[in-house]
């Protein structure tokens, strides 16, 4: 009951696989499955997550943009996990910190930039997109990621569904229900738990007893596999397991990320008030971001100077989107009607008329 | 046309919807093998296949859930959950989750989702089985709630339901599985939603009535003609869309309006149709609008239930008491 062993993937589902030490130095043996441009365009969209994430920050506190989570500290998590999926056939159903995921399923920056500035048209993903829009509900999208994993199956169309959530979302009784169910549909599904250390304030011991959150895995019947979530290549590799055994009919598998919360929980949330200041600290310097520049440093694949000019590139591209994001129309007190009902009816109608005709709102 | 009961109405009504469209799924506890718990799924499963009718765990929240990938996954699910006051282990998917998709995701995922849920007292279930919970449904926007009284109606709602692209909580009354019988034409049809159907025409009152409680207000306004009261009844069929006009007519007839319903006085739906009345047929009363409902208590044992949903003497009694008022 757990991934198979290749490449150095322990069979025991709770030891965490790891490929990349924190000072960016590969595990003895290991080569990578990733060509290295590969590593180098995973990279990049870490880094574009960090930047947009730093620049959203700041747009809320001039009050530019709502109440936001950041990825801060997930990124290889995120990302690593997202880039083992095929944007075109496989689908991410995601909780709401893994905007890298949808980035890279095809959403566009400027779309979250104007869902967080207030305008529901944000939320819209493009036909084609494979991916759902991110939920607020914690664990709720989790038996979504089954049903739509169930029905490409049915439908006899390839393709997987990734599904993000937390530890803390993972005591929903929903994320229970739907794993139970997958198990009995061996639905083509990969449940992505990204145990990060907190859910708000709420630190994991107090969150449940288990030492292993991949440990659960077993008992519904499917394969759980425990991976460093700061360590990208190893993201890169187990996600990649899951979504071979899926596509070969072999069922849901778990994925529990070990990783950690490096910013507040969202804008609204002030971490000093619970987070010891040494831990923090400590866990700064496993930051998922330099690990991978370590390792690119180190192969000769980005100079100081050229990961400059990334940066810069970067934050220009951020700065489109919200140059974007702001030039758009604002939010109208019509959209509070917009896409309610396919078949709209008299009384329904008749709210909308009144609002159309001026009256007072 | 053939006299039919609802329960067979609602098995042909999904036979039919299957048959005709490769995308339609059901699922629920026990409606495989077993037919469901009431026989609404008799025989789908051996005609559609384990794929097309498949018995899910004991799981309400994941049966409403996972019905919205497979919508998002292009399917038409039609998922059972076995008695409506289960629906509260299921209830943040369906409100939070099936009735906003299509808003929150600004059109991209529409939820062509039909929940069938049978409810209703009077059958001496064990507890939790008959509560009347459509009040909660029927706020819940981007919802509709469909409830039958009728096997008629019943058939022509659910195929409604089915090819509308809206979701829809569809309430099978279980008082009327196998005792509402009428006749059901042997041909396809449809019956609209937002559309009340006049069960009777009166002069003094009418009595406004949704699912079981429909046959009850009937009898009570037989028993009332007897006495000389003129009683008209009308059914409201769905109560998301509600039939404003339908209802303002029926007041604007009679001048005097009852309502019944099976839940709970406080919150019930009958509030809304009565702010409804006030707010469209004011001029038209001669008394005031009375209600005959569930007393606010939680819906008791077997035992006891005759006194909590309303009876025909109840109605009645409301009848002569807002009749009196003239």
């Amino acid at each position: 009951m757990s991934v198979q062993a290749t490449n150095g993937v322990a069979d025991d589902p709770t030891a965490p696989v790891t490929r990349m030490a924190p000072d960016g130095t590969l595990s003895t043996g290991y080569a990578p499955a990733l060509p290295d441009q590969e590593i180098l365009a995973a990279f990049r969209l870490m880094l574009l997550t960090r930047v947009y994430d730093t620049r959203a920050f700041s747009l809320q506190r001039q009050g530019r943009v709502g109440t936001l989570s950041t990825a801060t500290g997930q990124e290889a998590a995120i990302v690593g996990s997202s880039w083992a999926l095929e944007p075109a056939r496989d689908w991410v159903v995601p909780q709401y910190r893994e905007i890298a995921a949808l980035l890279r399923q095809g959403v566009a920056l400027e779309r979250f930039l104007l869902y967080f500035m207030g305008n529901p048209v944000g939320n819209r993903i493009e036909e084609g997109v494979n991916a759902m829009p991110i939920q607020i509900s914690l664990g709720s999208q989790v038996p979504h990621a089954v049903g739509l994993a169930w029905g490409l199956r049915l439908q006899g169309r390839d393709g997987v569904v990734l599904t993000y959530f937390g530890e803390g979302a993972s005591s929903e009784g929903d994320v229970h229900e739907a794993m139970n169910l997958a198990g009995v549909r061996r639905a083509p599904v990969i449940f992505f738990l990204q145990n990060n250390g907190w859910a708000i304030s709420t630190p994991v011991a107090k969150q449940s007893a288990t030492r292993s959150f991949a440990a659960r895995a077993a008992g519904y019947g499917f394969a759980g596999a425990t991976v460093d979530g700061n360590d990208l290549l190893a993201v890169y590799d187990v996600t990649r397991q899951a979504v071979e055994r899926a596509l070969a009919g072999e069922g849901p598998t778990l994925i529990e990320a070990v990783t950690y919360r490096l910013g507040p929980h969202n804008t609204a949330d002030d971490p000093t008030r619970y987070v010891d200041h040494d831990e923090l600290e400590r866990r700064r310097g496993l930051d998922p971001i330099e690990r991978v520049r370590a390792f690119l440093r180190g192969r000769g694949l980005l100079t100081e100077e050229e990961e400059e000019a990334l940066r810069s590139e970067l934050t220009e591209q951020v700065e489109r989107a919200v140059r974007a994001a702001e030039s758009h129309p604002p939010a109208r007190a019509e959209q509070l009607f917009d896409h309610v009902y396919a078949n709209p009816f008299a009384r329904f109608d008749a709210q909308r008329a009144a609002l159309d005709a001026g009256e007072p709102v | 046309m053939a006299v039919m009961s609802m329960i067979e109405a609602i098995r042909d009504a999904l036979a039919a919807e299957m048959a005709r469209d490769e995308r339609v799924i059901l699922l629920g506890e026990d409606i495989g093998r077993n037919g469901g718990v009431f026989r609404a799924t008799e025989g789908l499963q051996e005609r559609f296949g384990e794929d097309r009718v498949v018995d899910m765990p004991v799981s309400e929240a994941v049966i409403a859930g996972s019905a919205v990938g497979l919508a998002a996954s292009g399917m038409i699910p039609v998922p059972e959950i076995q008695f409506l006051g289960f629906g509260s282990q299921a209830f943040h998917q369906i409100e939070g989750q099936i009735a906003r998709m299509r808003f929150r995701s600004q059109g991209r995922f529409g939820m062509p989702i039909v929940i069938r849920a049978p409810f209703g007292g009077n059958v001496r279930t064990p507890e939790l089985h008959s509560d009347a919970h459509e009040a909660k449904y029927a706020n819940s926007p981007g919802l509709k709630v469909v409830m039958p009284a009728t096997a008629y109606d019943a058939r022509g709602l659910l195929v409604e339901a089915i090819r509308d692209p809206d979701p829809v909580l569809f309430c099978e009354p279980l008082r009327g599985y196998r005792l509402a019988k009428d006749e059901v034409p042997a041909h396809e049809y449809t019956v609209p939603f937002g559309r009340a159907r006049l069960v009777r025409k009166g002069t003094d009152i009418v009595v406004i009535a949704w699912s079981a409680a429909v046959h009850v207000a009937a009898e009570a306004a037989e028993r009332a003609a007897a006495e000389g009261i003129s009683v008209g009844v009308l059914d409201l069929r769905t109560l998301v869309p509600l039939d404003e006009q339908g209802i303002a007519d029926a007041v604007a007839a009679t001048g005097r309006a009852l309502v019944v319903h099976e839940a709970p006085l406080t919150g019930g739906f009958g509030a809304e149709v009565v702010a409804t009345i006030q707010e469209n047929a004011f001029w038209s009363l001669q008394a005031p609008i009375a209600r005959i409902t569930a007393p606010d208590a939680p819906y008791p044992i077997a035992s006891i239930e005759e006194y909590y949903i309303p009876s025909v003497d109840r109605v009645l009694d409301g009848i002569r008491r807002v009749v009196g008022e003239a």
